[in-house]
């Protein structure tokens, strides 16, 4: 029975995930027989149908997500109770202070900067013969791993030092133009902004997707009016185009703005958090499994938690308006 | 110009005879080739440098291709060999088809019970369902770590694929009853009228019609888990670790060792790639439904 949890060549391995999928199917469907039968009290089906799922984000969301907040109000072996000083050290820490101004700018920077991108995009490119291709070598970068865009940019901003051929595109462009080449993930505060271009990059494809759905759906009465009125170019841009999507705008934004604050694969492939680039949900896994210091994890968790929930909120509701208008 | 233009034309064609003023600007061309150029060539200065000698790599730009051009497929095939990079390949498969396959019946039952069976406490089973979409799973990690320990699976593909699951879940059953809502009642009074059972409006009426729910949802899935980092860091121990927690790796250990990285990365972003662009339709449809996730 070993090799079912350790499996070592790839046809066991092979053979273990097929065992693992007909496992799952039989259960639902020995499940499913259940429930179907005729005559059985109206809950019987309903626990079927919805019990494993519920069982599962159980066990695995809500009991999970408890623990670790009452794990973030005790010490690091869980034991004593010490109240907020978990917090308190997060916020009074200078190593953490620095994570949380990252974070600032991180989630203020990144949002905008992909929200702003991606509507110019999509207004330039609208119905344009190239539109399909244009539009997909923006969105492109949302397929591939975040690991794979860091890599990609950490290339872009490789440093050889001076009078050695640079390999790095950015700093051939800077040596180019006379400059000195620079080790830019090293030198903060700097490094981070070369960090969120990278985030930029990834989610204005998101932000060019949705909002050009948005503006196709414009109404053209609109349009045709603004036209009589005399609105072209520019300000057709800004009294009309943007007034007209702005549900969905706000949608882009707080979508980006909750990918942003979760996402911590950018920072770890990159920096590793070094250098004075960590962010909260970077430094939470450092805190946790590589510091030792499941309490100031579970904290920041709970802390990355609380910023996210009213983003959500917000975000539900505009897309319930940006809904009714579409 | 567009009050005298016929109105036999319909809606798309009148649209595209206004665009061409709107691309005539110089200047707005300029913009959109400038971010089309920002947002491709990273991405093909790396793939080409996949493909250029390791000495050529570390000597030269990879611009310089175009006046002096040398390729290999060497780095490829060192890329394969070292570091366990074909095994994590393998590995990367092995931990997605499941932890795509499971979350999507799961939640099309889910879903199924959430739009079709009439009881008591719906809506608000629905709605907290709907809310836990919001915790970040950084805060499931340790405590989920803990039980595997306990349960003495730890490391294993059977957490990996677990895990995975249960992220997917919320945002899954969330998908896909909306699009299951979108199915008129008629059709499935019809089945229960003709005496049909649960099971047979399931997947006779229902499953046919919610073939393109399934796509959206199933590429995100396969996107999210392919691409994660976070969860195999957490939960996968080495032997069972795929591509993404492999160039991770050595992104922090040989960071100059570009034949490496380069061809590494290119290996692990083809399948997304290809995933992606035959089934870019779905994906679109999905993230326009509300599909996203952080």
């Amino acid at each position: 029975m070993l090799w079912l949890m350790k499996p070592e060549t790839v046809p066991e391995k092979i053979f273990v995930m097929f065992l693992a999928i007909a496992l799952f199917a039989l259960v639902m469907g020995i499940v499913l027989a259940v429930v179907d039968r005729p005559r059985l009290p109206k809950w019987v089906p309903v626990v079927g149908y919805l019990g494993p799922a519920v069982l599962l984000i159980t066990f695995g969301l809500l009991w999970p997500g408890l623990l670790t907040i009452k794990q973030s109000f005790f010490d690091h072996q869980n034991i004593q109770f010490v109240g907020l000083d978990n917090y308190v050290r997060i916020f009074t820490d200078t190593l953490f202070l620095t994570v949380l101004r990252n974070t600032f700018f991180w989630v203020l920077i990144v949002p905008i900067g992909a929200t702003v991108l991606g509507l110019i995009y999509a207004v330039l490119v609208d119905r344009t013969p190239f539109e399909k291709l244009a539009k997909t070598l923006i969105f492109l970068p949302m397929a591939i791993s975040m690991v794979g865009a860091s890599i990609i940019w950490k290339f872009m901003y490789e440093y050889k030092p001076e009078g050695v051929n640079q390999i790095g595109l950015i700093n051939q462009i800077v040596v180019m133009f006379g400059g000195e080449p620079q080790q830019f993930l090293l030198a903060p505060p700097q490094n981070t902004f070369m960090l969120i271009i990278v985030m930029i990059w990834i989610q204005a494809g998101f932000a060019m997707t949705v909002l050009s759905a948005a503006i196709k759906a414009i109404p053209d009465e609109i349009i045709e009016a603004a036209k009589v009125d005399g609105a072209t170019g520019m300000r057709l841009f800004w009294w009309v185009t943007i007034p007209s999507v702005r549900p969905a705008i706000i949608v882009v934004l707080t979508t980006i703005a909750m990918g942003t604050l979760k996402a911590f694969d950018i920072v770890y492939t990159m920096t590793g958090g070094q250098f004075d680039t960590s962010v909260i949900a970077n430094e939470f896994y450092t805190q946790s499994f590589t510091q030792d210091q499941p309490n100031i994890g579970a904290a920041l968790a709970v802390l990355l938690f609380i910023i996210v929930t009213p983003i959500i909120v917000y975000n539900v509701r505009q897309m319930r308006i940006s809904e009714g208008e579409r | 110009m567009s009050h005298d233009t016929p109105r036999k034309l319909t809606r798309k064609e009148q649209r595209d005879v206004d665009s061409k003023t709107r691309l005539a600007s110089p200047a707005a061309s300029l913009i959109a080739v400038l971010i089309a150029i920002f947002w491709t060539v990273p991405t093909a200065g790396l793939l080409i440098t996949s493909f250029r000698p390791q000495a050529d790599i570390r000597r030269s730009g990879w611009w310089t291709v175009f006046v002096d051009p040398a390729f290999t497929l060497d780095n490829y095939g060192e890329a394969l060999q070292a570091n366990n990079m074909l095994n994590s390949f393998v590995n990367s498969f092995i931990i997605t088809i499941p932890a795509v396959i499971i979350p999507i019946i799961l939640a099309l039952l889910a879903a199924y019970a959430f739009a079709w069976i009439d009881f008591k406490g719906r809506s608000i089973l629905f709605a907290a369902v709907f809310a836990l979409q919001v915790i970040p799973i950084q805060v499931t990690l340790i405590p989920l770590l803990t039980q595997y320990v306990q349960w003495g699976l730890a490391g294993t593909y059977w957490t990996v694929w677990l895990s995975h699951t249960i992220f997917g879940l919320p945002l899954a059953i969330f998908l896909m009853h909306n699009f299951m809502k979108e199915i008129p009642a008629s059709l499935i009074e019809a089945a229960r009228v003709d005496g049909a059972g649960h099971v047979r409006v399931f997947f006779q009426v229902l499953m046919p019609l919610l073939v393109p729910a399934i796509a959206s949802f199933g590429i995100f899935q396969f996107l999210w888990v392919w691409n994660d980092l976070l969860v195999s860091l957490t939960f996968a121990s080495t032997e069972y670790s795929p591509m993404t927690k492999v160039i991770a790796g050595l992104s922090g250990s040989f960071g100059s060792k570009w034949y490496l990285l380069s061809a590494g990365a290119f290996i692990s972003m083809l399948v997304p790639m290809i995933v992606f662009l035959s089934l870019q339709r779905y994906f679109v449809r999905g993230l326009l439904a509300g599909g996203v996730k952080g």
